[in-house]
């Protein structure tokens, strides 16, 4: 068997390495993703003060530690036993808004579009955001402003652009003025004009993109999200789970996770790979983010997310299992956020000065959960009576769709791979079969433009036979 | 009460006979660095990282050294500097100190040392030993990875609040803080739950349960120690 490996992937956050297995006539017989970065986190939280838990699972990434700051502080508050404030509540949801609205614009503008608007193919000097810059001006500037906007406003209610110690168990920190409520206001509003305008040239580009829609990881799965009332949800509500053809397969209460998941440990990769206990491994395989969201959900619940979301579901249908349209799901989501953000700022509740509720230790175990711009997140703590972490379960986004991607791997490859013959456009494609999932790895890069990638080829002796870096 | 005279940095100075060359450096605006000193608590010369060199030939611990007629003090030069980059490193070496997940983050008199003496990177290795954090007190907790032994507690918690509740027990590395008879600090019979020790602590090793990061510990109002002490 001959193996190509392409290492490290670009513009992915984080670090990681493509196999591509020949087998001995030069057809891919396999792919693989391996996460090579071990993080260990839930050893780490062992001995360690539960309250600590936020501040400490925040670092588990550098794009998204909002996310886990809301999962975190979520499982503490189960252990607290503690009803959260409503101003709390609100403002965790509004800072949970601010960064999906900006983690989608750095994975949909500076990540991605590159290869959606200067094309797969086109020459690697300039497929980055410097390429785009430089042919469409305005559509950059618009990413910019929706990354600048999230940023600002995570600062401005966080007082911290990164990693926010403010999210804290039972509430968040301090109070918000009321004064920040125009400024804010008027700039969500932007963000939906803006995000609207992309929606449009994104659209106009489609047509082009037909293979990529078929062949970048359109796998029958399971679908996962929260949801409530049949709506978007990144806070509250239950866990859904649908199937590949949008039934309801089961619903259930964060806290009940453990009955219906379960966590397999593979030896080519660090990341766990979750699947559904009921449907077993590998046939339990199911997807989460922003693709999964707008299945699951019947509606977004806000008025222009929704018009934008029935105009999606013209391409999408109302259940798709393309993997390609999560950049398009992303944009309909930043359209959400913006909408959501206006609408928690005209409510008085969130400018109320309690946002805080005490209590110590009073029950021995908790469950959060968030959805991250990536999809479901899930904290699990156990305490001992004082409030020392005993035991630590984290599921993240990237986890929940590690057996997708290696599936969506290897079927573009397949279609993509043959022989040991490497075009640059081929190699892209895989890679960005996983960029549509947007993983965080070891989430400290995310690097725009060019990093080193090395392809090797390698005998069923483990010889090497070729080897391309760039 | 007899006056001496000696020199520090080169510069003529004169000082009571039961005066510390820390004392009468402060009282002319010099600046030593002290980690376990704080003043108003009986000072113990433990952590070494105020030492100067007198006469050209020994080094001492300025705050615990009284002055001497004739002596030859040098608060600073690139010897002292290492001897307390050394010292400082080996404190940190000692304990695990995570800076960022820390409640004294950005308030802690041991960072604020590292950066004082541009300590950038360690030589010695590090001995990640496994301490624990003691939360079974209502209010208060004790991480014992951030602790470096400055017995501040031990002596806030004796000498101003006379309950002394907290002592050292064990030598060398496997010295720990303990409370009453090693009991956990929620059962310490002693413990008035005043407070104090969590005020004088330099580092995140003491701390008010459920505060945030870099959580402000009152150390202006710990001129009540002077008073208290009548000094
Ligand atoms: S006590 Fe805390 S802030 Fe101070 S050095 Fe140790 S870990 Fe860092
Ligand atoms: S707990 Fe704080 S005050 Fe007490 S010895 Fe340790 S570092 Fe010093
Ligand atoms: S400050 Fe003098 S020995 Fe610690």
């Amino acid at each position: 068997m001959k193996k190509i490996t392409i290492d490290p992937v670009t513009r992915i956050e984080g670090h990681a390495k493509i196999s591509i297995y020949l087998d001995d006539s030069g057809e891919v017989s396999d792919a693989r993703f391996h996460v090579t970065q071990y993080r260990g986190f839930e050893k780490l939280c062992e001995g360690r003060p539960f309250t600590e838990m936020p501040r400490l699972m925040a670092r588990t990434c550098g794009i998204c530690p909002v996310s886990h700051l809301i999962a975190a502080s979520k499982a503490c508050d189960e252990i607290m036993g503690v009803k959260v404030p409503i101003a709390g509540v609100n403002i965790r949801k509004i800072i949970n808004y601010a960064q999906i609205l900006q983690s989608h614009a750095l994975s949909f503008f500076y990540l991605s579009s590159p290869d959606l608007l200067l094309g797969m193919d086109a020459p690697i000097e300039e497929r980055n955001i410097v390429g785009v810059l430089n042919r469409k001006k305005d559509f950059i500037e618009n990413g910019i402003f929706l990354r600048k906007f999230g940023q600002m406003l995570i600062e401005k209610l966080g007082r911290k652009r990164i990693h926010p110690d403010y999210i804290v168990p039972g509430g968040v920190e301090s109070p918000v003025e009321e004064s920040i409520k125009d400024e804010i206001n008027e700039n969500a509003r932007l963000c939906i004009d803006k995000a609207l305008y992309t929606i449009d040239t994104f659209r106009s580009v489609l047509p082009a993109f037909e293979e990529e829609i078929r062949y970048f990881s359109h796998i029958p799965t399971y679908h996962m999200a929260l949801s409530k009332d049949g709506k978007i949800e990144y806070y509250d509500g239950d866990i859904y789970i649908i199937d590949p053809e949008g039934r309801i397969e089961l619903k259930f209460k964060p806290e009940e996770y453990n009955n219906y998941i379960s966590e397999r440990v593979e030896g080519f990769s660090y990341l766990k790979s979750p699947y559904l206990k009921i449907k077993g491994y590998p046939d339990g395989i199911y997807r989460v983010g922003p693709l999964s969201r707008l299945n699951i959900a019947e509606s977004c619940g806000a008025e222009v997310a929704d018009r934008e979301l029935s105009i999606y579901r013209e391409v999408a249908g109302r259940i798709s299992n393309a993997a390609f349209l999560n950049h398009y799901a992303r944009l309909v989501e930043i359209i959400f956020c913006a909408e959501k953000i206006i609408e928690l700022l005209n409510d008085d509740a969130t400018f109320v000065t309690h946002t805080k509720a005490n209590a110590g230790v009073n029950f021995e175990e908790g469950v959060g959960v968030s959805e991250a711009p990536r999809g479901t997140l899930i904290h699990h703590y156990k305490v001992d009576r004082n409030g020392i972490v005993q035991w630590a379960n984290l599921i993240i986004a990237t986890g929940h769709n590690n057996l997708a991607m290696n599936k969506g791997i290897l079927q573009a490859a397949k279609r993509f791979v043959k022989g040991d013959d490497i075009k640059e456009g081929f190699l892209n494609r895989i890679e960005a079969v996983i960029r549509c999932y947007d993983p965080c790895l070891s989430c400290s890069t995310h690097a725009v433009g060019k990093m080193p990638m090395m392809v090797e080829i390698v005998n069923n002796k483990g010889e090497r036979l070729k080897e391309v870096r760039r | 009460m007899k006056i001496k005279t000696f020199t520090i940095d080169g510069v003529e100075l004169s000082g009571r006979e039961d005066q510390t060359i820390l004392e009468v450096a402060r009282e002319h605006g010099i600046k030593i660095p002290t980690l376990c000193h704080l003043e108003g608590l009986t000072p113990i010369g433990s952590c070494r990282i105020c030492i100067v060199e007198i006469d050209g030939k020994r080094f001492a611990p300025s705050c615990i050294t009284k002055v001497e007629d004739g002596m030859k003090i040098v608060t600073n030069n690139s010897e002292i500097t290492e001897y307390r980059k050394t010292i400082l490193e080996m404190i940190f070496a000692e304990r695990n100190h995570i800076c960022s997940i820390c409640i004294a983050n950005g308030n802690c008199e041991l960072q604020n040392l590292s950066i004082e003496l541009g300590m950038d990177h360690f030589e010695i290795k590090n001995q990640y030993p496994r301490c624990e954090v003691d939360l079974s007190h209502e209010k208060y907790g004790i991480d014992h990875n951030r602790c470096v032994l400055c017995a501040r507690c031990v002596r806030v918690c004796a000498k101003i609040e006379g309950a002394h509740t907290k002592d050292i027990s064990g030598r060398g590395h496997n010295a720990r803080i303990i409370t009453d008879f090693a009991r956990g600090w929620g059962e310490a019979e002693t413990c008035t739950g005043c407070g104090k020790c969590v005020q004088v602590c330099p580092t995140g090793a003491l701390f008010e349960k459920g505060k945030p990061v870099g959580a402000r510990k009152k150390r202006d109002f710990l001129n009540y120690l002077k008073i208290m002490r009548g000094q």
